[in-house]
């Protein structure tokens, strides 16, 4: 029963996205805040992450955008006096934040409670000293071990355990050295000794390796009354070796006996009950030896975790409002299953599908990096898909993934896996060899030139053996579009051969029991199957499956029921990737939202598991497919919508919007054509130039010479990228003609003879993103952000102000006039986003996106009024006008862009927006900002001092700028002057400097003191050793391109990263992290953005 | 070649209502009759095929692939394969450590038909509105004479089920003992568990007389982890098995209609002391399940002449135990059959997460008031457990021996051990029964 003791409960977000804690936190913080709420609790919620769902205002009573510190949450906590915080659904972050929370007294203090799981338990379950010693009392077994102090014992050891290879870890190192993996006696010994001499007390720990056991994880709920069901089993194809977030994994488990399952399953339970897991959800993972069916206990999460989400999505089982609900006193037999409506919680899903995920990786991103997948996980997003067969979902995965596999040793993984993809190869291979006979079928069929593909040409097929062979093409799981590769057509042909042969998808359910209960929520994923035929007459039999029949009928008898309410279709954003994450998936789901609440039906399509887009009740009816052009147009076919929405998912469904509307599907907002103008370079310069705007010079080069000679004419420094790039990759500014010549060589590599772009670039502007809305008749600007480093960096990674600091009103006016002007000359109905950059007083334009962008979230955060939803409402034909309202009743009259005021104080106050980068998972990594983005996550920091927002923006983010210490700088020539001043003013506040030769030599001729140091590259002590030995703080270096200099950038930032030191790279971020540090005197203060937007600031 | 087998499609599955499923043949090759089913369980496919429950029934697995880990010589449940035929959707090649050969060779040595490729789920959803169907299994190389239509009038001419004593088909032939080998135990928790329990140990393990109406061989296991267990033919008399002075009956699990096995019921009766053993026998108003009934079933005929043995019933032994005590049972539209459902323990409030195979039900309304509702379920509220009020018996619908399943109803064994030295050690029954 419902615990009526609570009153306040306290959520814990997960802050940005980094590698290994994407967005999953924020689907099941969304689902934890609505159980709760609709429990009636009041709920408070901190968290730094402004894309996120969970932070909308309209979710949680109390909501605070606030860095995920203990010191922050102290604070809230001090203010909102929560009866109990919920840890377990934000992630690793919010786990140790409860933990250091619970160390320092504060929950004590405050009397606060910990529900979902208690500090002894999240201790056992963390602490690996503590969880062996669990599992040993439990009976689990463990990888055979033993430690030795010479090579005879260590041999010993190695006997007894009896299997290669074996871990070799000395005991007591520095930095760990010593250890390794050995593959046989010999280099066995050598690992040992080597070790033996490293370890301090002259010991050595020999481990069994599990490389290459079987993996597998089981999801585990269990509540306070001891019931406990396992929600999921998921297999990886990846062994041992390879996380389990770079692995492709698959649910359910396919390779186990019912006897090792069930084995699996008992001691999964044991484990949670013996770490203490009173109520809510746990992730317990296994290796199983592939030879003999020995299962080692690896490790088990006593939280929510990315394979909760997952298995959430793979089962239709919402995970964490379960988790909620138990949290809060329910047992499980007293929740009812949402999917059937009828049955309880307390049950386990049957899967009568087969899921597949797979991770996105970006390494492409990451020059210099390893791209071998190990323990340490690397991917940034991941795909999952839905079959009737493995192949079918595998196929499907692949497809949605929107990036060649690879990076994958198809060797590694386990027999049946590989078996399953040699099948798929086989068969492909076996269509190409067949391509006679289909390619001769769509000539018969005369299909090339058929502009009405829907009816069906002639229903007795001359060739039915071509028939089949598509039939059984699309039943084993291939696109169109994969089919056309292999006998040598294209997509639209098959795609017109196969419509008019009635061959359409079938759809089925995710409904938790395999079929045997009706589900009442509409979650569905599509297969081919063999069809069905009924036969009219007197027997009135109904045929399925039977590839013979002539006269099919095509599923679309079973196309969904039509309603009388209009029907949008919202394309999501697919895996994420680095330029394409969680800001899109907020505006999909706002669309969602604010759409529902005007009475459409919306359909939502997405192939991204770890989304609030694919939470089943988010949208009315959900789609988890691959975001292709076929499989959009067969949904849109089946739920016969009247739109669709293709602005708000990123690239991904902007890429398909030409196609699906020659398709006849009906695109709703900016039109293509107008989305395709904005990105024709030649019409917009003209349409630039006719609007009287500055633009950078530019010139597009087809080979090194046209290149030299366009950079000369501009003059340099020049922006360069390969035309026809996403998420400015490749992307590069070069300072003269030597660094020029290297980029062409590898550019034109990178882009295919694609010929190369050159823009002038603007130095030392101030780069500008405008958020605008518009119906058609009526723009808006939903804010303007002023970013802090200076132009040329990706607007993605750069920190930005809102509302601008630096900006007169004469240029601000000027702003929204060209905001207008673009936006009726590029028929905008929807959401626009421009990027400009002012120098000497002068704007110029860089360019207009007519979609949504990525700082949306950010920007309604700050102001309160959701773009997205208005843009949405634009797209179906609403005016803004009318008065649209925002997220707590802002009219979006309310809104000045300019000025944020609190309106109960009338105090201003301002949001920072800082990049977070996942450098330390990608050593050897060039660690600089640049044209291309990098960044995987952002977080947002609010205040009424501007300079205080930006200090809490570093904080935020991991790397706060230190209160004293030494500061190392390194900088470019162009920056010496205002880095002197800013040195000069760093001494005044206590901090010492270290600073390069030349640097340091600059600062000295100016009177302040400083100490120097060699450059990595000429002597010692460098940089690095003052890193390793902590005496530096704070590292800024804005130097970068040049030879070895930009080596030596490398190799210092790597280093600053791998100790957790800030690094600051660019002059920008440098002055304002000085202004904010002089500021510091004034404290910062914790406001809920309730307080902010309309409660007013105590 | 496969792939061309694959497209063509000639085996079929007809069902008597006109609709027809069509796939690939696999197995033996040999066309069958049979009730459609559909089992919703994950793993756990050679339990099922060795499952005698499943004679005279196509069993329609709902998972997606079906043979990747292969069959071995362990997971076997009775010594054949009762059931008419196999229905899945994807058939795929084996890989674990345990696979000693292939499901296809497996069906083929063991003259089972089957067919893959069919949509299981479009035909689950079929059963599941329109009831489970009597069916004809095609799986020749080419057409049939007069084609499906032939084969839907075979299904329909068929008898079914309804009314059938498949017990006596699928019961052993003769008595036998049932040996706990190393080889045929459970699990190391079960041995654990019988070392926790202090009633044993100090005396001498019970003896367990077992009914087999279609045993599965975990059920034996179970028992013999702490009992000397012999199993029984199905039609074994009650003063037979009282012959064989046991200190406690099983009644096993088994297919088709618990209400056709009426010598079944008539013997629990005695065993229970419902019944007297004299030649003349209490006249019984036949009932529209065809089940016999004691006239007053809450006090025994012959109290002092016989003594009531401890009875547990799994299954079938659970519908013949209610049968016997005067419930009624009835067919239920599509069944339970899964490893899924959850089922509360009344007494505890606790949920186990139980395996399934049942298209009968005990009738709630029917339900005699010597019989008290012990467990249900949770996702329709049907009957799951009782056991008598006075006397030392009581059944579950489900099978707590799981194989396939969760082992989350293990206790229950346990609790028919302690029922069974309750009931010696006191000789009076109402304390025994008061240790359930």
């Amino acid at each position: 029963m419902k615990r009526t003791d609570l009153r306040k409960i306290l959520i814990i977000g997960s802050g940005p996205i980094v590698i290994g804690q994407g967005c999953e936190f924020d689907y099941s913080g969304v689902q934890a805040v609505k159980a709760l709420k609709s429990l009636g609790y009041e709920v408070v919620l901190v968290n730094s992450n402004p894309a996120t769902v969970m932070t909308d205002p309209d979710r949680a009573d109390r909501t605070y955008v606030e860095p995920l510190t203990a010191d922050y949450l102290h604070e809230v906590i001090r203010r909102e006096r929560p009866d109990a915080i919920l840890p377990t659904l934000g992630g690793q972050t919010a786990l140790n934040l409860a933990m250091e929370l619970e160390k320092r007294g504060v929950l004590k203090r405050y009397r606060v409670e910990l529900i979902g799981a208690k500090a002894e338990a999240i201790e056992r379950a963390e602490d690996r000293n503590l969880f062996k010693e669990a599992m040993r009392d439990i009976g689990l077994d463990m990888p055979r071990s033993g430690s030795a102090h010479s090579l005879a014992e260590a041999e010993a050891i190695a006997k007894t355990i009896g299997s290669w290879p074996l871990i070799v870890r000395p005991g007591f190192t520095l930095g760990g050295t010593g250890g390794g993996i050995a593959h046989d006696a010999e280099e066995f010994a050598r690992i040992v000794s080597g070790g033996l001499d490293a370890s301090l007390n002259h010991e050595v720990l020999v481990e069994e390796s599990l490389i290459g056991w079987k993996e597998y994880e089981m999801e585990v709920m269990r509540d306070k009354a001891g019931n406990a069901v396992i929600v999921c089993s998921i297999e990886n194809m990846d062994p041992m070796g390879v996380h389990t977030g770079d692995s492709i994994t698959v649910a359910p488990i396919l390779t186990l006996t019912d006897r090792e399952y069930q084995a699996m399953r008992d001691d999964s339970i044991k484990v949670l009950e013996k770490i203490g897991i009173e109520t809510g959800g746990s992730n317990v993972q296994w290796a199983v030896n592939p030879k003999d069916g020995r299962r080692i206990i690896i490790e088990m999460n006593p939280r929510v975790s990315r394979s909760s989400a997952l298995a959430s999505k793979a089962t239709g089982f919402p995970i964490a409002k379960i988790a909620a609900f138990l949290a809060v006193g329910f047992t499980l037999d007293e929740i009812t299953n949402d999917i059937t409506g009828k049955t309880l919680a307390c049950f386990e899903p049957s899967l009568d599908y087969v899921v597949v995920k797979i991770p996105r990786f970006a390494f492409e991103k990451f020059h210099g990096a390893s791209t071998t997948l190990g323990t340490q996980m690397k991917s940034v997003g991941e795909v999952m898909a839905i079959g009737r067969t493995f192949k079918q979902a595998y196929l499907k995965a692949v497809r949605s993934l929107e990036a060649p596999l690879k990076y994958h040793d198809a060797e590694s993984y386990d027999p049946w896996f590989k078996r399953e993809l040699d099948e798929i190869e086989e068969f492909r291979k076996f269509l190409a060899s067949q391509k006679d006979v289909l390619t001769g079928f769509t000539r018969l069929t005369g299909l090339e030139e058929n502009t009405n593909p829907v009816n069906p040409v002639n229903p007795v097929l001359q060739n039915e053996q071509a028939y089949l062979l598509l039939l059984q093409a699309k039943v084993f799981g291939f696109s169109d579009k994969e089919i056309a590769t292999a006998i040598g057509s294209d997509e639209i042909t098959v795609r017109n051969t196969r419509l008019a042969l009635g061959i359409r998808p079938e759809f089925g359910e995710v409904d938790t029991c395999a079929g045997e209960f009706e589900a009442v929520t509409p979650y569905y994923y599509s297969y081919y199957g063999y069809g069905t035929t009924e036969t009219a007459g007197t027997t009135g039999t109904t045929v399925y499956g039977d590839s013979s029949r002539t006269s099919r009928m095509s599923q679309m008898s079973r196309s969904s029921k039509s309603s009388s309410r209009h029907k949008i279709m919202v394309l999501g954003g697919g895996p994420n990737r680095i330029g394409q994450g969680i800001e899109f998936d907020w505006c999909c789901c706002h669309a969602a939202f604010s759409l529902r609440k005007r009475g459409y039906e919306v359909v939502m399509v997405n192939s991204n598991p770890e989304t609030v887009s694919t939470d089943y009740d988010t949208s009315d009816k959900l789609y988890f497919e691959p975001l292709t052009f076929e499989d959009v147009m067969e949904i849109y076919d089946r739920e016969k919508c009247d739109g669709v929405i293709v602005q708000y998912g990123g690239q991904t469904p902007l890429n398909l919007a030409e196609k699906l509307e020659k398709a006849g599907a009906k695109i709703v907002g900016t039109s293509p054509k107008d989305i395709a103008l904005a990105e024709d370079r030649d019409f917009f310069r003209a349409l630039v130039a006719e609007i009287g705007m500055k633009q950078p010079a530019s010139g597009i080069a087809h080979s090194i010479e046209d290149a030299r000679r366009i950079a000369k004419e501009i003059g340099y420094p020049v922006l360069v990228r390969p035309s026809f790039v996403l998420g400015g990759r490749g992307m590069a500014i070069v300072y003269r003609e030597s660094e020029l010549d290297s980029y062409v060589s590898e550019a034109v590599a990178a882009s295919e003879g694609k010929p190369i772009l050159i823009d002038k670039f603007l130095e030392h502007a101030i780069e500008l993103d405008v958020d605008a809305v518009s119906d058609g008749e009526t723009t808006m600007i939903g804010a303007i952000l002023e970013h802090i480093e200076a132009a040329g960096c990706h607007s993605g990674d750069a920190a930005a102000i809102t509302p601008p600091v630096s900006l007169s009103d004469k240029t601000l006016a000027e702003v929204k006039r060209y905001t207008e002007i673009f936006a009726e000359r590029l028929h905008v109905v929807g959401l626009m986003n421009l990027q400009l950059a002012v120098k000497d007083g002068e704007i110029w334009m860089i360019e207009v996106n007519p979609r949504a962008s990525r700082t949306v979230p950010f920007v309604s955060k700050a102001t309160g009024i959701p773009l997205a939803d208005l843009g949405a409402l634009a797209m179906v034909g609403e005016k803004l006008k009318t008065g649209l309202t925002g997220f707590t009743g802002l009219q979006f009259a309310d809104l000045n862009p300019v000025n944020l005021v609190n309106p109960v104080k009338n105090k201003k106050y301002y949001c920072v927006k800082e990049a977070v980068f996942p450098y330390v998972k990608f050593p050897g990594a060039k660690i600089v900002l640049s044209p291309e983005m990098k960044s995987t996550g952002e977080v947002m920091a609010i205040d009424p001092d501007r300079f205080g927002a930006y200090c809490k923006s570093q904080i935020a983010c991991g790397s706060p700028l230190p209160k004293s210490g030494n500061v190392f700088l390194s900088v470019r020539d162009e920056d010496k002057p205002q880095v002197a001043e800013l040195a000069a003013k760093l001494k005044d506040l206590g901090f010492g400097i270290y600073a390069t030769l030349g640097t340091s030599t600059y600062l000295w001729e100016r009177g302040i003191e400083s100490r120097a140091a060699f450059r990595i590259s000429r002597g010692r002590p460098n940089v690095i050793d003052l890193i390793r030995e902590g005496e530096i703080q704070w590292v800024v270096n804005t130097s970068e391109s040049d030879g070895e200099a930009s080596g030596d950038s490398v190799k210092m930032r790597s280093s600053a990263v791998a100790s957790g030191i800030p690094v600051t790279t660019t002059l920008a971020g440098f002055a304002a992290a000085v202004a904010g540090l002089a500021e510091e005197g004034s404290e910062s203060s914790v406001y809920s953005l309730q307080e902010y937007h309309h409660d007013g600031m105590e | 070649m496969k792939w061309k087998a694959e497209r063509e499609r000639k085996a079929y599955l007809a069902l008597a209502d006109g609709t027809v499923f069509h796939g690939v043949a696999f197995g033996a090759k040999k066309n069958a009759l049979g009730e459609v089913v559909f089992n919703t369980g994950m793993c756990g496919y050679q339990e099922i095929l060795t499952d005698p429950s499943y004679a005279g029934q196509f069993v329609t697995l709902t998972p997606a692939e079906v043979g990747n880990y292969g069959i071995n010589s362990d997971d076997i449940e009775s010594r054949a394969l009762f059931l008419s035929g196999l229905v899945i959707g994807d058939l795929t090649a084996p890989s674990n450590w345990r696979s000693e050969k292939c499901l296809d060779d497996y069906l083929k040595e063991n003259g089972v038909p089957g067919i893959y490729g069919v949509d299981t789920r479009a035909l689950t959803l079929h059963l599941r509105e329109h009831g489970n169907q009597k069916a004809f299994l095609y799986v020749g190389e080419r057409g049939m004479g007069n084609g499906e239509r032939e084969a839907i009038a075979k299904a329909r001419e068929w008898e079914g089920l309804d009314g059938q004593d498949y017990a006596a088909k699928v019961t052993c032939e003769k008595r036998y003992d049932f040996l706990a080998t190393k080889d045929t135990k459970n699990t190391k928790e079960e041995d654990d568990l019988c070392e926790l329990c202090d009633l044993c140990g100090k005396k001498e393990k019970p003896y367990v007389v077992c009914y087999d109406f279609g045993v599965k061989t975990n059920i034996l296991r179970s028992l013999a982890s702490w009992a000397n267990v012999t199993v029984v033919p199905a039609k074994t008399t009650a003063e037979e098995v009282l012959a064989m002075k046991p200190d406690g009956v099983f009644l096993s699990n088994g297919p088709a209609d618990p209400a056709a096995v009426t010598y079944a019921i008539e013997n629990i009766q005695k065993l229970l002391g419902l019944r007297s053993f004299s030649t003349g026998l209490t006249r019984f108003t036949g009932l529209s399940g065809g089940a016999p009934q004691t006239p007053n079933p809450v006090n025994p005929v012959n109290p002092v002449k016989s003594k009531s043995i401890p009875i547990m019933g799994i299954c079938l032994g659970h519908q013949l135990l209610a049968l016997a005590c005067g419930a009624k049972t009835a067919r239920l539209k599509f069944g339970h059959h899964g490893c899924n459902h959850p089922v509360k323990n009344l007494a505890t409030g606790h949920v186990e997460i139980t395996s399934q195979n049942h298209n009968f039900a005990v009738l709630p309304e029917s339900v005699p008031d010597c019989l008290e509702v012990t467990h249900i379920n949770l996702n329709d509220n049907s009957i799951e457990g009782v056991r008598h009020k006075t006397l030392p018996a009581f059944s579950v619908q489900y099978h707590p021996e799981s194989c396939p399943g969760p082992h989350d109803s293990k206790y229950l064994f346990d609790e028919f051990k302690k029922l069974i030295f309750a009931t010696k050690n006191t000789k009076d029954t109402k304390a025994g029964n008061d240790l359930l």
